[in-house]
């Protein structure tokens, strides 16, 4: 069995009387991807906080990369690599300034070298006087990609790293991603985005500061217990507001030209398109719920608790 | 309709109070500020300050001597804080700031009143601040004529009703009584408070209004790093500002320059420090620039009107000087003024080195321990 880069118990975040992150346990082995999903103020960003040690656990324990979490947070810092969500590099430093700054920050050997060849790996070069500021999305996700893998961390954490980039940049940055987990790298990345989580090795699904759902894509959605129908036909988002409500329906989502209706008790789901399968032309056939229909299935079942 | 909307100005109007009800810090200072400044300033400026403190050398005792003592007391403008046994002793104190006024009662001087000779009374003033001793000063002539009016009986009843003695006033440090030679110096003082408390406060909380401190407290380095790594430029930015100001006293103003610069470097480099400690607490505590800068000029007013820079520093009440004192811009002012118009030493300026010190430890150890090293 591998080493663990990740393995917290019990981790528990508190501001004031809110309970941001909830007795979270996560056991990351080294050199996996593993994506970290679940609704806006769910404590995804908390919990990496707290993994790098810019937040304090209220409670729980835990180790990063063999260190621990409450005492040993200088050596984290030292090993990993955070990006955060917003971009948080210096917008009045250059793009050069910006990656020597990080790099003497680490101690990293020969900087003029490490940054060199940085620029080069990203093609920035030419541009490497240009501020960091007038950078656009794209180019400041992947100059903070950069930024982060500087010093060779052994575990990198990314904060929403594709929010607002092109699908071309994402592409890119997930190459970029599976190119350094074969090396050995780990890798904590937190999305909303469904194709990012089917690139992981594994998801873990967080909502309202609790872990409600972890594992491979099929087993996320093998355990979700959830039956989804699949209706194709013409102008079939039409029928979205006569299926809503129904009984045995739990919720209906239109996407890629076709209908998902999704509920766990097949016999009634079966019953509320009975009166669809008289109408002409439609197709209503059963299918392997999406990763999405699990998703908001468990948004809304935690919503419910 | 379009154009105005009293609805939407009222919505705005709402959302503003709201946020600014939500913004507690800016609301108390908005509050809080006018009225301590109306408080502090109100009762502890004073342009005509009383109570000087002041040595006496008596050289003849006699019962006019004492009549004189008892009618500068009277006039309140004078403390008769000690009785020195030397002329030299009497000239120390005045150097070294301990008094501000050093009167002499000459030899002979009951003998030449008797015998009907006009008699002379040596007032040596410290006058580097002009506002602090002109009207103290301008009392003594009057009570050439009062002061000795009970003693003047019998063969002597012919003198009373015109000066018995004349005085004869040594304005030091600032012959001239030009009040540039006093403020001057003193703004060195002044704007190093303002840019460096400033800048701090502002370097710091930008990092965290821009997200950009995330990032820094996300890397292995220590608070004392950030702290040093943050400050070390502006004190650099400080002595430019000072060797500026310096130049121009010199060659605008011309102010004189008895002491020893190195000496006023070493010192303002330490003030220098105690401002920037100022503002990297003021940094840990503010939410944002705007907070950073209300700070600022919370600690600025003060640093102008009570140290002793804008009015005369022992015109205040107690109270107000025991504030004056916690300032280090009241203590590198009287450094500033003794090195360059009194010519004092590493000796005299002591006593107001001490202070700085004690301030820049107490100040950096509290932006120390309030650096937060994680984002809780």
């Amino acid at each position: 069995m591998t080493a663990l880069a990740i393995d917290v118990h019990g981790l528990t975040k508190r501001f004031g009387r809110k309970v941001a992150v909830d007795h979270v346990d996560i056991a990351v082995p080294e050199g996996q991807v593993w994506g970290f999903l679940g609704p806006n103020g769910s404590g995804k960003t908390t919990t990496i906080r707290m993994l790098c040690g810019l937040l304090k656990p209220d409670e729980g324990e835990g180790t990063c990369l063999g260190y621990r979490l409450r005492s040993e947070t200088d050596s984290i810092k030292r090993e990993v690599g955070y990006m955060t969500q917003r971009f948080s590099y210096w917008e009045d430093l250059s793009i050069r300034e910006n990656l020597e700054f990080v790099a003497r920050m680490y101690g990293v050997a020969d900087t003029k070298a490490k940054v060199d060849e940085t620029l080069e790996r990203l093609g920035l070069h030419a541009r490497q006087s240009q501020l960091a500021g007038e950078l656009s999305g794209g180019w400041k996700q992947r100059l903070a990609l950069a930024a982060c893998m500087l010093h060779e961390p052994r575990l990198l954490l990314l904060d929403e790293p594709t929010a607002g980039v092109d699908p071309q940049a994402r592409r890119d940055f997930w190459e970029e991603i599976h190119r350094l987990s074969e090396a050995g790298l780990t890798v904590l990345v937190s999305t909303h985005y469904m194709d990012e989580a089917e690139r992981c090795d594994r998801i873990v699904y967080i909502n309202l500061g609790k872990i409600v759902a972890q594992g491979t894509v099929p087993e996320v959605i093998q355990k979700s217990g959830l039956i989804t129908f699949i209706i194709e036909g013409p102008d079939v988002r039409r029928l979205l507001s006569r299926l809503e409500g129904r009984p045995g329906v739990e919720h209906v989502a239109f996407f890629g030209a076709v209908l998902h209706v999704s509920g766990h008790d097949r016999d009634a789901l079966k019953a509320a398109l009975e009166p669809l399968r008289e109408l002409e032309g439609y197709a209503i056939t059963e299918a392997t719920p999406s990763l999405e229909d699990v998703f908001i299935h468990l948004q809304q079942v935690s919503a419910v608790q | 309709m379009r154009g105005f909307s009293f609805a939407r100005l009222f919505a705005i109007l709402m959302k503003e109070f709201i946020q600014m009800r939500r913004d507690r810090m800016t609301f108390a200072l908005m509050i809080g500020v006018p009225v301590m400044q109306l408080l502090l300033f109100g009762f502890a400026i004073n342009t005509d300050p009383r109570h000087l403190p002041t040595v006496v050398h008596i050289a003849d005792d006699s019962v006019y001597a004492r009549s004189i003592g008892a009618a500068l007391r009277n006039s309140e403008y004078f403390d008769i804080v000690a009785t020195a046994r030397t002329p030299q002793e009497a000239e120390r104190m005045l150097d070294e700031g301990d008094v501000a006024f050093a009167i002499t009662v000459p030899v002979n001087f009951a003998r030449d009143l008797v015998r009907g000779r006009t008699p002379q009374l040596l007032i040596q003033a410290d006058a580097s601040d002009p506002a602090a001793s002109s009207i103290a000063l301008a009392t003594i002539s009057e009570l050439a004529t009062s002061a000795l009016k009970d003693d003047l009986v019998g063969p002597l009843a012919s003198r009373a009703g015109k000066p018995a003695f004349t005085t004869i006033i040594q304005r030091r440090y600032n012959p001239e009584g030009i009040t540039q030679y006093n403020i001057v110096p003193g703004l060195i003082a002044v704007i190093l408070t303002m840019t460096m408390v400033m800048v701090t406060a502002m370097a710091m909380t930008r990092e965290r209004e821009k997200g950009t401190f995330e990032n820094l407290l996300a890397m292995p380095a220590s608070p004392f790093e950030v702290m040093i790594g943050k400050i070390t430029p502006y004190v650099v930015v400080g002595y430019i500002q000072a060797t500026l100001i310096l130049l121009g006293a010199r060659y605008v103003f011309g102010v004189p320059m008895i002491g020893s610069l190195t000496l006023l470097g070493a010192t303002g480099g330490l003030f220098i420090a105690a401002n920037l400690a100022l503002g990297f607490t003021f940094s840990t505590i503010a939410k944002n620039q705007l907070q950073a800068m209300q700070m600022t000029v919370f600690f600025l007013l003060p640093s102008i009107l009570l140290s002793g820079f804008m009015f005369p520093f022992r015109g205040m009440p107690n109270w107000a000087q025991w504030i004056g004192e916690t300032l280090p811009n009241t203590h590198f002012l009287r450094i500033v003024r003794g090195i360059l118009l009194k010519g004092n030493g590493p000796a005299e300026i002591w006593p107001n080195v001490w202070p700085l010190l004690i301030f820049l430890v107490v100040v950096g150890s509290v932006a120390l321990l309030r650096y937060r090293r994680t984002l809780d």
